[in-house]
């Protein structure tokens, strides 16, 4: 089964369990996907699978993309993404044209899931790093909410002519790519392709995400996943 | 959509890929988990009510009933809640308790109090005899209705599950 899947945030609610369980829910619109392409080392060298998600009317879309999802035999699709695989024989597993749904994900009990979150614009020290800024008053004037010293920067040093690179000041915060990892996944709808995640995902409501098998597991979600108490 | 305070955005009225809106597929997904109308009492801002409220505790659940008067109804569809305020040893407590959670095993009105708002927050200020709200008035022929027919539908739906259960008996002993 492909370990990931392309879909659309739908918008969050709360979902009560037996036993009365108030869980705040991400439902997600996964897939239905289509495998657009299978990179192998040989032709591309690196072994990967390109998979894709929602049909585009053609005219919104471009020769290019509408010739590459032919290939597959598919409708041409808007979004595109690949997921990497450890060598040139598990990348062949999948065929062109192989529907993947979200049923891929029904042995995971918990996801990564990537999207883009929603931008803020440019934002000074405090929303961006949660610095505390400079004081009310004792002669603070002007630079309440300004960042301080940013030393004298050596580019590793901290002294010298330059501001150490890297260094945290006001710019553009959000609009990026966020990976928010191992989310547990509560329930699963296969009939109506949704996907039911605990908590908070990045970006808004119908956003576009990449969901994921987890990378990594921390040791009492690792023993859950492999059912263990 | 559970917009929780927010206006709808266009985002969540507009269709996706498989022509339904964002609200739609939300409201499908917590549409079984909502108590029915027949489930919960008719009740408002001013009414003393019992809220029983389940308790598990390890292995054992009992259930623990909390009376008090329903200050406040918050929010709609599955995040609905009531604020119900009582006075325990001279001390006001207040709790909100989610209405359509499971752990909610039943509400009963005690009393039909007569409030002329939907938040009854100045009962927070009251002392003493003032924190008594005169029993409603107006509308009674409505309420009464509501409950006899609330009552009917209540005594036909345990009937209707007797029923099932004898058939069912019967299937089995049958098939025995």
């Amino acid at each position: 089964m492909p370990p990931a899947i392309i879909g659309r945030k739908v918008g969050m609610t709360r979902y009560f369990t037996e036993d009365g369980k108030n869980i705040p829910v991400t439902v997600i619109q996964a897939g239905p996907c289509v495998v657009t392409q299978v990179k192998t080392a040989e032709s591309d060298g690196y072994a990967a699978v390109q998979v894709a998600f929602e049909d585009v009317k053609p005219r919104r879309s471009t020769m290019s993309v509408i010739a590459h999802d032919a290939k597959a035999g598919s409708s041409p699709k808007r979004i595109h993404r690949e997921f990497r695989c450890d060598n040139d024989a598990e990348a062949e597993g999948y065929e062109l044209g192989q529907e993947v749904k979200v049923d891929c994900l029904a042995e995971c009990k918990f996801v990564d899931v990537t999207g883009t979150s929603k931008g803020k614009g440019f934002q000074g020290v405090m929303k961006r790093h949660n610095f505390r800024g400079l004081e009310a008053s004792h002669g603070v004037q002007r630079k309440h909410r300004s960042a301080g010293s940013i030393g004298g920067g050596g580019i590793n040093l901290g002294t010298g002519p330059k501001v150490k690179k890297g260094k945290k000041m006001a710019g553009q915060m959000g609009n990026e790519r966020v990976t928010v990892r191992s989310l547990h996944v509560v329930s699963i709808d296969e009939e109506r392709n949704l996907l039911l995640v605990k908590g908070p995902v990045p970006g808004p409501n119908t956003g576009v995400l990449f969901i994921k098998t987890p990378t990594r597991l921390y040791k009492p979600k690792a023993n859950a996943q492999a059912g263990k108490s | 959509m559970e917009l929780c305070g927010r206006t709808a955005n266009s985002r969540d009225t507009r269709p996706m890929s498989n022509n339904t809106t964002p609200i739609e597929i939300v409201e499908s997904i917590v549409a079984d988990q909502l108590k029915g109308n027949d489930d919960l009492p008719l009740m408002g801002p001013g009414d003393t009510i019992d809220v029983h409220y389940r308790i598990i505790e390890g292995e054992k659940e009992r259930v623990q009933i909390f009376q008090g008067v329903l200050l406040s109804m918050n929010n709609q569809g599955i995040n609905r809640t009531i604020t119900v305020r009582r006075i325990v040893a001279n001390e006001g407590v207040e709790r909100i308790f989610p209405l359509h959670s499971p752990r909610i095993a039943r509400i009963d009105v005690i009393r039909r109090g007569d409030a002329r708002r939907a938040k009854l927050y100045f009962l927070r200020d009251r002392i003493g005899k003032s924190r008594r709200l005169r029993d409603q008035r107006r509308g009674q022929k409505h309420i009464q209705v509501w409950e006899q027919s609330h009552a009917q539908k209540v005594a036909e739906a345990k009937q209707a599950a007797k029923d099932a259960e004898k058939s069912r008996n019967e299937a089995q002993d049958a098939a025995k």
